[in-house]
């Protein structure tokens, strides 16, 4: 008896690594970031010298609250710290703090949008529910080197918040729409910057099939450690052909710890259940039960963005903007601000404001480098618009003069180049340049019947007159010529039909 | 003025600092030369690092000449047992594991000695990391006894009490787990007192068993205990589980004649020696004809505290010593092969028997299938013991009774009964459950060798504990004490 794969449904669930933005360490004093020298971010603290005790940072604790205010969640009473017992060297006190009976964030819901039919098409929308977040301590970095082993300490103790999700997911491209939205949530409230490639998220993936209609789970595996959105994507769909293989084949799913190589896009076994660590998890000692006060609450309240979603759904129903140009606002909430700072000085035309910011602007700050990457296939745009030479103001300022009719569509390219460059006001540069549109009907009136009058256009107004609409244009040449392509071409175009018709 | 340096307390001697024409440079040279004649017989100090002493008394001297003096310790050497960081110092925990480590950085306590112009005077014997109530398991010396140097002076803090009873300084600080303040003060006749959990900052104190240990003063009278304390409890904010409270621990209290004293059923009869039940009920009797309300009180859980202790400490210490494995610091076997390797072979070679008994036993009692049998149920049982003490302090100030059952033994005679040594510790182990404050003083002789009494108080009730002591060694004449050598 043979199946399709269709038969079968996948059921993930996600545990999502992620390194909190904060100045110290989870429980030292100890600054930490990227790109310094080994064992440069330590202090007794972090190397677990004999005596030293670890401190709650009260800024990772509040990343983490405003974490679950963000995904909706009731915030705890209390959170608690235990220790997770291992022996390896790159965990300086063989034992991670943790959060087991008692993490910081319970419940709440992520949003997730799928891909819709095609670019222009918004896809289907769904709800994936959090189980809750911990906050822990990230170990150093062992790396093996001739004969013997280097451990790199800078990474220890970095606050990690463990996401873990329920199963709730159901493909690959819904886990894939879920750590996008993740991302999104995170680094918009300043939760955390996700930059993957400096490790700062990183994700295990428990997948598990059963026969669609069956309400028992099947026996899931967990893929450790995948450092990327396609790598996790890539797992799924690994795993799911690799346990429906199995099972098709009649043997059985067993329980392990796996792994992923990338290169090869193969997943392998780690350990399987038998191997299983025993953490002795207890109560840290060290850590008092932290009581979480509504007053803390109510102020990280005040922080929580709006949702990117509800920031979608308001810039269609409210501004009038297509899916795309929304779909691409939302995902940065700096960009988002920024248009809509724009759109409020101009609030008469957001659609034409969002046509610059998400084509020219975007464009330009990606080609003037340092300012971020655009949209990529992994990378949400990280555009930074600290450094971006126009002015919300200003691009509203722009956007009004094309729309009086001041400057024509052509001319606001060249403004706009030059407001990039200098971050001039429109309007000087307008000035500056001459650009001004010639406006005077009775000016442009003239010079039409002067041009009409030529012999040399006489075919094309012949052809005009036989129904070849196309023919007017030819009449326009002449006309910006003699105004040194100044004449309001709109206006042109009505008096050439005028004197023609 | 005609006695010699050695003999005086902490009090007299910051009073003749601060008078002049003493200095702290001759203080320190006399201790010095009494640590030349006496330490080798004693084993009490596994270091002094004679240039740094003289350089922090000269550092005191010109100080007070300039009208800077720091206080009443001010050019007072203290002596510190090797658990407790001082920069610059060794920090080996008496342990071959640590026997190559010098501490980058100062414990809380050690700044606030500083801060009050104190000498850090020296690195005292210990059992290894803090286990054991002799002395014995120090990896790296014997101490012995001052008044018998045939018998052993307690533990874990040995160093420190017999240091004291040497004359060869005038305080010392000591850390208690179970017991390991209290029990070597009984034993050596000094006074050690053990603080409420939290009065005194943990940071840079190498940890046993987290939730039980605390620094604390031992000295050779009760107004030296009470001089020390005062300069050591301080918040911290590095150490979470301490709290600013030192205010409140040390106001004085009333009238120590008005105490009510309670005195626990049973806990004179299991197992305590003729003699020391002789004295501590003189202690009693004293009490009473003070005009202190005696009455018997119930600790019907008491009989738990002994397996409660030996569950809940182990298994913090598994997890606390993990860190040692030759990676970062410490002993590093020279067979290493893989880096787990390493760590497993080092930790094999650079720990001692009790301590390995230790986390061998509170790695099982954490481990799945076995915490719930083990781990969880002392934890109920620390609760239900910490309700009881807590009930019967309700209705008196002070719990008394022997500090120890029975008075120092002979080196070497329970070395090969690790169970019947952790008995030393039955009457002292409640306090550290429930967290409580509880001091030792010496109330008579077993033979030639002092036994000591135990009073037990409410959290933050420093300051009755010290009031019952001054009356009681006012009355009598073991103040001050110190072992003919």
């Amino acid at each position: 008896m043979s199946s399709s794969p269709s038969d079968w449904e996948v059921v993930i669930g996600l545990e999502v690594h992620v390194q909190l933005h904060t100045r110290a360490k989870a429980f030292a004093s100890s600054p930490w970031g990227f790109g310094k020298e080994p064992n440069e971010q330590v202090d007794p603290v972090v190397l677990g010298l004999p005596g030293t005790l670890p401190v709650v940072n009260r800024e990772a604790v509040e990343k983490s609250i405003l974490f679950g205010l963000v995904v909706g969640s009731s915030v705890p009473e209390q959170c608690a710290w235990d220790r997770k017992n291992y022996f390896y060297p790159d965990n300086p006190k063989n034992y991670q703090l943790t959060q087991k009976d008692f993490p910081v964030v319970v419940g709440g819901q992520v949003e997730i949008e799928l891909p819709g039919a095609s670019r222009n098409v918004m896809g289907e929308h769904k709800f994936i529910r959090i189980h809750h977040a911990h906050l822990e301590e990230d170990v150093g970095k062992l790396s093996h080197a001739g004969s013997g082993s280097l451990v790199d300490y800078n990474r220890a103790g970095v606050p990690l918040l463990e996401i873990v999700t329920e199963p709730d997911l159901r493909s690959a491209a819904e886990a894939e729409a879920f750590l996008r939205s993740l991302v999104a949530l995170l680094t918009q409230a300043g939760v955390a910057d996700c930059d993957m490639e400096k490790g700062q998220l990183r994700c295990d993936c428990n997948v598990s099939i059963r026969r669609r209609g069956a309400e028992k789970l099947g026996t899931r595996t967990e893929t450790k450690n995948l450092n990327s959105i396609s790598s996790v994507r890539d797992t799924v769909i690994y795993e799911t052909a690799r346990q429906i293989r199995e099972l098709e084949a009649g043997r059985s799913i067993t329980q392990e710890t796996r792994g992923w190589n990338a290169e090869l896009s193969r997943g392998y076994v780690l350990r399987d259940k038998e191997d299983a660590h025993d953490y002795r998890y207890f109560p840290d000692p060290d850590l008092p039960t932290l009581r979480i006060s509504r007053e803390t609450v109510a102020r990280l309240q005040k922080l929580v963005p709006e949702n990117l979603y509800d920031r979608q759904r308001r810039y269609v129903e409210k501004f009038g903007l297509p899916f795309t140009a929304a779909s691409v606002l939302v995902v940065n909430r700096e960009l988002a601000e920024w248009f809509e700072a724009a759109a409020a000085a101009h609030p008469t035309n957001p659609q034409g404001i969002a046509n610059w910011v998400t084509n020219d602007l975007l464009r330009d700050l990606a080609a003037s480098g340092g300012a971020g990457a655009p949209l990529t296939d992994e990378v949400l745009p990280a555009v930074s618009l600290a450094s971006c030479p126009i002015k919300p103001v200003q691009l509203a300022g722009l956007v009004k003069l094309t729309d009086d009719g001041v400057i024509s569509k052509q001319q606001a390219k060249e403004v706009f180049a030059e407001m990039f460059k200098t971050g001039q006001e429109a309007l000087a540069i307008v000035d500056a340049k001459g650009l001004r549109q010639n406006s005077d009907t009775g000016e442009l009136e003239k010079i039409v019947q002067e041009v009409i009058a030529d012999p040399a256009v006489a075919k094309s107004i012949a052809e005009y007159r036989a129904g070849n609409e196309k023919a007017i244009n030819a009449l326009k040449g002449p006309i910006m010529k003699r105004t040194q392509g100044k004449a309001n071409p709109v206006l042109i175009d009505q008096l050439l039909r005028k004197f023609l018709g | 003025m005609d006695e010699p340096l050695h003999t005086l307390s902490a009090a007299e001697l910051g009073r003749r600092l601060a008078a002049g024409p003493l200095t702290s440079r001759a203080l320190c040279e006399a201790l010095i030369v009494r640590y030349h004649a006496v330490n080798k017989k004693v084993g009490a100090f596994t270091h002094l690092d004679e240039g740094d002493v003289l350089a922090q008394a000269d550092a005191s001297d010109v100080r007070r000449k300039a009208g800077q003096g720091r206080g009443p310790l001010e050019g007072v050497p203290v002596a510190i047992k090797d658990n407790i960081a001082v920069k610059g110092q060794p920090l080996t925990c008496s342990s071959q594991m640590l026997a190559s480590l010098v501490s980058p950085y100062d414990a809380h306590v050690s700044d606030r000695l500083r801060a009050a112009g104190a000498i850090l005077y020296g690195r005292l014997n210990m059992d290894e990391f803090a286990m054991g109530s002799s002395t014995e398991n120090s990896a790296i010396q014997k101490t012995f006894n001052p008044w018998d140097l045939a018998c052993i002076p307690g533990g874990s803090s040995g160093g420190s009490a017999a240091a004291l009873a040497a004359g060869l300084v005038p305080l010392a600080l000591g850390s208690d787990t179970g017991g390991s303040i209290r029990q070597p003060a009984s034993h050596c006749g000094v006074v050690g007192l053990k603080p409420t959990y939290g009065l005194i900052s943990r940071f840079g104190l190498v940890a046993f068993a987290s939730s039980l240990d605390q620094i604390g003063p031992m000295a050779r009278s009760v107004e030296d205990c009470e001089l020390l304390l005062c300069a050591l409890a301080s918040a911290d904010a590095r150490d979470m589980t301490c709290f600013a409270a030192a205010d409140r621990a040390l106001t004085p209290a009333g009238d120590a004649k008005k105490l009510r004293i309670g005195i626990p059923k049973g806990f004179l009869g299991k197992g305590v020696g003729v003699e020391v039940a002789a004295a501590v009920t003189a202690a009693i009797e004293f009490y009473r004809s003070q005009g202190c309300a005696i009455s018997e009180v119930e600790l019907p859980s008491a009989d738990l505290a002994v397996p409660t202790y030996y569950v809940v400490a182990t298994a913090e210490a598994s997890s606390n010593l993990g860190r040692y494995d030759g990676v970062r610091y410490g002993h590093r076997s020279a067979t290493a092969g893989t880096p787990v390797e390493m760590m497993t072979t080092s930790r094999s070679e650079g720990f001692g028997a009790e301590v390995k008994r230790r986390i061998l036993l509170g790695t099982f009692v954490l481990s799945a299938g076995y915490a719930d049998a083990y781990y969880m149920r002392a934890l109920r049982a620390r609760s239900k013991i910490r309700a009881e003490y807590l009930a019967a302090l309700a209705t008196v100030d002070v719990l008394l009774t022997p500090t120890v059952p029975t008075p120092a033994f002979k080196v070497g005679e329970k070395a090969a009964d690790p169970l019947q040594l952790y008995l030393e510790d039955i009457f002292t182990i409640p306090a550290n459950l429930a967290g409580l404050p509880a001091i030792s003083l010496p109330c008579g002789k077993s033979g030639h060798l002092p036994v000591g009494f135990h009073l037990v108080g409410a959290p933050l009730s420093e300051a009755k504990l010290l009031a019952a002591g001054r009356l009681f060694e006012a009355a009598h004449g073991f103040a001050h004490q110190q072992a003919a050598l």
